[in-house]
């Protein structure tokens, strides 16, 4: 164990906002007759953490998410834990 | 000796050079700041965070340059009552520091918009245009792919009622909320707007409104 933990972070925009990207990717994907019903894009984030700790990765992650990666007014944001180690 | 107008520069501004023009022609000084630099709060007359793509939009529009240590005096120097003006990327900065309500996000257009428009003073600011009356028009260029305002229909309904309001799109261009251009902060010495008026300065310009929003800086000691 390398003591490294990998903590990704899926920011997504809210509903009530226009996801221009998506409509975008929407229409192309209309065009080249890939049906889907809907499509919206945001963004993953990986960070890593050097500490065993899943427990604390998950908690910095959580400030950085909040304070950072994504504005609480337009996105929503959701941690996720990746394979721990390298 | 008065104090110059501090203009704020990220890396990836590019308005803060007509900015610094537009503070002269107003009869001020202006000088330089550095997204590195921390200054006294009371050290200069008036601060302005010029349009641009700081740090490439890299995140959000403005989330980068909110957090870099210049931010920390601005917000210092805004608590203090020194007014602060941010231009369309400086808006944006500006919402992301939390020092103004609401965020930009992109026009509904899905496009890059650049083109005059017809605003109309709903506030007139107190120091920014502090002449201007409740109703006038400006004409001022627009030139942005992320200026469409959005807040919480609560977060509107008080921006009216306690007089935040300071400009409004006539004819909406980008899709903002209640054709909001730009707004003031909760005590009214942050103010910001979408629309460049340091891109109209002179008649050949297409415009010489915006020297209005300079000018009555003079009258701040």
């Amino acid at each position: 164990m390398s003591g490294i933990i990998r903590v990704g972070v899926k920011v997504m925009p809210r509903e009530v906002i226009l996801d221009t990207q998506g409509r975008a990717v929407e229409h192309l994907l209309k065009q080249k007759q890939m049906h889907v019903s809907h499509c919206r894009v945001g963004r993953f984030v990986e960070l890593e953490f050097a500490t065993e700790s899943e427990k604390a990765a998950l908690e910095q992650a959580k400030v950085i998410a909040e304070t950072v990666l994504h504005n609480p007014l337009i996105e929503t944001f959701e941690l996720i834990p990746m394979t721990n180690g390298r | 000796m008065s104090r110059s107008v501090g203009v704020i520069r990220f890396p990836g501004t590019n308005c803060d050079r007509d900015v610094f023009e537009a503070v002269q022609m107003a009869g001020l000084k202006a000088e330089w700041l550095w997204h590195l630099d921390r200054f006294e709060a009371k050290k200069y007359r008036a601060l302005v965070l010029p349009g641009g793509f700081s740090f490439g939009d890299y995140l959000r529009a403005g989330a980068l340059a909110a957090r870099s240590p210049v931010m920390d005096s601005v917000r210092e120097a805004a608590k203090s009552g020194t007014p602060v003006l941010g231009i369309c990327n400086g808006f944006q900065i500006l919402c992301e520091s939390h020092l103004l309500p609401g965020a930009l996000v992109k026009n509904e257009s899905l496009r890059f918009q650049d083109e005059w428009v017809d605003l109309t003073v709903v506030n007139a600011h107190k120091a920014f245009g502090s002449n201007l009356k409740s109703g006038a028009s400006l004409k001022l260029p627009i030139a942005h792919g992320e200026g469409r305002f959005y807040a919480s229909e609560a977060e509107l309904k008080r921006l009216w009622d306690s007089g935040q309001v300071w400009l409004t799109y006539k004819h909406n261009p980008n899709g903002s909320l209640q054709n909001i251009a730009g707004v003031m902060s909760d005590d009214k010495n942050v103010v910001a707007l979408m629309p460049h008026p340091e891109r109209a300065m002179k008649a050949w310009m297409g415009s010489e409104d915006g020297q209005i929003i300079f000018k009555t800086l003079e009258s701040i000691l």
